[in-house]
Formats: C-alpha cells, sequence, structure tokens
C-alpha cells in the first residue's frame, strides 16, 4: 500500500500559514488601514482586488506557457499538470477581474462596461483560456490531451499582445468616451497595493500546489480504477 | 526547392479529390450565399445603414464560410486513415501543413470572389473601382491570416471527439486581430479615405501572418505527431 498523498507536506503547510496571514494582513490594510480615495469614495477599494486579480491571472497564463514549453521539450507530464493548474487558476481570476470591472465601472464611469482596449483584451484573454480548457477536456488520452493543449498554451500566449495592438489602436480612431488615464495614488494607496500583489502571488502558489495535488489524485485514482479492471 | 515540390503535390491531391467530388466547395458556397440573404433579412437592405455594416457582413460571411471549410480539411483525411499516409510522406512536417494551408486558402479565395460580387449586386452597394487594389490586398492579408491560424487549430481539433463544435472556439478569439483589422481596413478603403487610415490595419495584418506563418515551422510537428 502506499502512502497516501493527501498529507499535506511542510512546503504545503507554510505556504497555507504563509497565504492565510498574507491575506489577512493585506485585507486589514484595504479595509482598515488606508484611506478611501477622495473622489470615488469607498468603491475604490476594489482597485485592490482587482489589480491583483490581473496580475495574477496574466502570471498564471505566463506560467501556462513556460511549462507547455518545458513540456513539448521534455514530454513530461509533470509539466503538464502544472500548467493544467495554472490555467485553470487563471481563467478563475479573468474571471474575477471581469466580475469586478464593471462594479467599479459602474461606480466611476457609470458604465458597467465600455470597448476599452483593456477590458476587451481581458475579456479576449478569457475566451483564450476558455478554449485552453475547452481542449483539454475534449480529448481522453493523457498524452495527446497533454501535447494539444501544450501547443495551444503557446499560440495563445504569443497571440495576446497582438490582441492588445489591434485592440489599443481600434480604440484609438474611434472616440474614446472614457479617459483611461489612472488616478494620482497617494503612497499608502500604493503600500496597500504591493502588498495586495503579494498577498494574491502567495494565494497564487498555494492554489496551483493544490491543483497539482488534485491532478495527481485524479491520476492515481484512474490508475486503481484500471487496476481494479472496472474502468468506466 | 523540395518543399515546394512537396506544398504542390498535396495542393494537387486536396484540389483533385475536390474537383472531383466538390462536396466542399459547393457547400461552402451555398453557405457563403444563405448567410448574405439571412443578413438581407436582418438588416433591412434599402436603409442607409446598410453602409456602415457592410464591411462587417462581408467578413462575417467568408469567415463562416471559411471555418466550415477548414472543418473538413484535417477531418477527411481520416477516412481510410488517409492521415497516416499523408505523415508518412519523407517530407518535413511543415510541408503538409503549408500544403493544406494552399488548399484551404484556395477554397475560401474563390468563395469570396464569388459572394463579393452577390454582395454588391443584392445590397445595391456600388464598390469605387479605384478601391479594389486595396481591397484585394486587404482581403488577401485578412484571408491568409485566418486560414493560417485555421489549418494549424484543424489539424489540432480533427483529433478531438467533438472537432466541428471545437474548432470554431479555438479559433474565434484567437482570430479576433484578424477579423478586427480586416474589418476596419476594408471600411476605410471603402469610405474612400486617405490610405494613412488603413495602412496601419495593414501593417496589424501583416505582422499576424508573419508570426502565424513561422509558427507553425516549430509547433506543427507536435500537432501531426501520431
Amino acid at each position: 500500500m502506499k502512502e497516501p498523498v493527501n498529507t499535506p507536506s511542510l512546503t504545503d503547510r507554510v505556504l497555507g500559514w504563509g497565504t492565510f496571514l498574507a491575506v489577512t494582513v493585506a485585507l486589514y490594510l484595504v479595509f482598515m488601514w488606508v484611506p478611501n480615495e477622495k473622489i470615488q469614495g469607498p468603491v475604490s477599494k476594489i482597485i485592490y482586488f482587482h489589480i491583483a486579480s490581473a496580475w495574477l491571472a496574466f502570471f498564471a497564463f505566463f506560467v501556462v506557457m513556460v511549462c507547455s514549453i518545458i513540456y513539448l521539450k521534455t514530454k513530461d507530464l509533470k509539466w503538464d499538470i502544472i500548467s493544467y493548474a495554472s490555467a485553470e487558476i487563471g481563467v478563475l481570476f479573468t474571471t474575477i477581474v471581469l466580475v469586478t470591472g464593471p462594479i467599479w465601472g459602474r461606480a466611476s464611469w457609470n458604465a458597467w462596461w465600455t470597448w476599452d482596449h483593456r477590458l476587451t483584451t481581458t475579456l479576449i484573454l478569457w475566451f483564450i483560456y476558455i478554449a485552453y480548457l475547452m481542449i483539454r477536456s475534449s480529448f481522453n488520452e493523457e498524452e495527446k490531451k497533454a501535447r494539444f493543449s501544450a501547443v495551444f498554451g503557446i499560440i495563445g500566449f504569443i497571440d495576446v499582445p497582438i490582441v492588445w495592438m489591434s485592440i489599443r489602436w481600434w480604440r484609438t480612431i474611434h472616440p474614446n468616451i472614457v479617459s483611461s488615464g489612472g488616478f494620482a495614488m497617494d503612497p499608502s494607496m500604493v503600500q496597500t497595493l504591493l502588498v495586495s500583489l503579494g498577498a494574491f502571488t502567495l494565494l497564487y502558489f498555494y492554489l496551483l500546489r493544490k491543483g497539482i495535488l488534485i491532478q495527481k489524485m485524479r491520476s492515481e485514482f484512474e490508475l486503481l480504477k484500471q487496476e481494479l479492471g472496472t474502468g468506466r | 526547392m523540395h518543399m515546394l515540390t512537396g506544398i504542390r503535390a498535396i495542393v494537387q491531391k486536396d484540389l483533385a479529390a475536390e474537383f472531383r467530388t466538390r462536396e466542399l466547395l459547393s457547400s461552402m458556397l451555398v453557405f457563403a450565399v444563405l448567410t448574405i440573404i439571412v443578413f438581407v433579412f436582418a438588416f433591412d437592405p434599402t436603409k442607409a445603414v446598410i453602409r456602415q455594416v457592410f464591411p462587417g457582413m462581408v467578413w462575417v460571411c467568408f469567415i463562416f464560410a471559411a471555418v466550415l471549410g477548414l472543418n473538413r480539411s484535417f477531418v477527411s483525411e481520416k477516412t481510410n486513415d488517409c492521415i497516416t499516409g499523408l505523415i508518412l510522406c519523407p517530407v518535413d512536417r511543415s510541408v503538409i501543413y503549408f500544403g493544406k494551408l494552399t488548399a484551404n486558402f484556395i477554397y475560401v479565395t474563390i468563395v469570396e470572389i464569388v459572394t463579393l460580387p452577390l454582395f454588391a449586386v443584392l445590397f445595391n452597394y456600388k464598390i469605387p473601382l479605384q478601391a479594389v487594389p486595396a481591397l484585394v490586398l486587404v482581403i488577401f492579408l485578412g484571408t491568409l491570416g485566418f486560414t493560417a491560424v485555421g489549418t494549424f487549430l484543424a489539424a489540432l481539433s480533427s483529433n478531438a471527439r467533438s472537432s466541428e463544435v471545437l474548432l470554431p472556439v479555438i479559433l474565434f478569439p484567437v482570430t479576433v486581430p484578424v477579423v478586427l483589422g480586416a474589418v476596419q481596413a476594408t471600411a476605410a478603403i471603402l469610405s474612400g479615405a486617405l490610405t494613412a487610415e488603413w495602412v496601419s490595419w495593414v501593417k496589424i495584418l501583416g505582422a499576424f501572418d508573419a508570426v502565424f506563418l513561422v509558427v507553425p515551422f516549430v509547433l506543427f510537428e507536435y500537432v501531426l505527431d501520431m
């Protein structure tokens, strides 16, 4: 009988508590410490989650591309599992960006959605990685699933800068209703944002490890099913 | 030189098979014309709004017809396991890609040559004669970009259980720059705008084409690996 994989290792425990602490500190800073933005009021606090989620999502997709390249080079399924877990986290946090964005936009721009280049690119990014997950779910064989999704993971990431460029050019031709200039930030706001970014980065690694663990358990489960001969 | 002979052989094979059965091209053409009919019903062709949405309609029609053809491009090779024969050819994998790309490009171009005049006639839209060279350039670049990514992803999705459903879903997000660039450039050209207004779109289309013609050199071998 093999050792069950679900006992958390020391790294997991340290990472888990570290994330918990960082998120708690970030929440305290966001809700108790940092002053409200002068014009927008309390709703401006959403940026600490919005920007941090966007950062996390982009980082996750970058990891997908790097692990996809390494997978195609080494053919080691370990890298495929990492890119899958990372893509799932990326899609989740892009969804959070797309949900928090309109809430903030409604309050500060008085419109839920504008076809601004950042919003539009994020939406397309979301669709690209939804496609990535759909490719994964349309193949049964582990090896094919890994290979094709790795190829798409690379293509998708290469595509993002071109999408960004084309959409930005599109929006500069049309008159932009919403000026996309940011607001000047107080040092305390910058500090809170940085802590928030750090906390989300820790959260990413924590979720990534959890995702990898789930994948490993899943493939172990498949193996056990095959061994018992009761597959399907 | 060896590469060109290989590409030509694959294109000839595809075209010969196609012109014997005519199943792909005929359904692409009928579908494209049906799309025009749907647009006629959706937007009243006598209204002035047609002038604004005309470039968009044209490209939606082209792209939908192209997806129809791309879907069959590699799936048709599954019959009698022809794809294995193709892979066993003593050529580089990218030769197969460029052969398939050329064949797809020819199909889509034929559809475009037939449907664009039909669009102009049915919507009573006058295409200025001096705009034709620029229009041809944009349609060429747009079609090339779309079929370049499309052929690549069609090869990828042809292995999937439900490839017909998968291809559009994975293809459309990636080709956003092509659709955007082609529609905007076509609109600018048709409205008689200055060259400076659409030349940047041509540049974006060119950049996209260049990137996605180079990527298959590196990645296509992984897509066709058995």
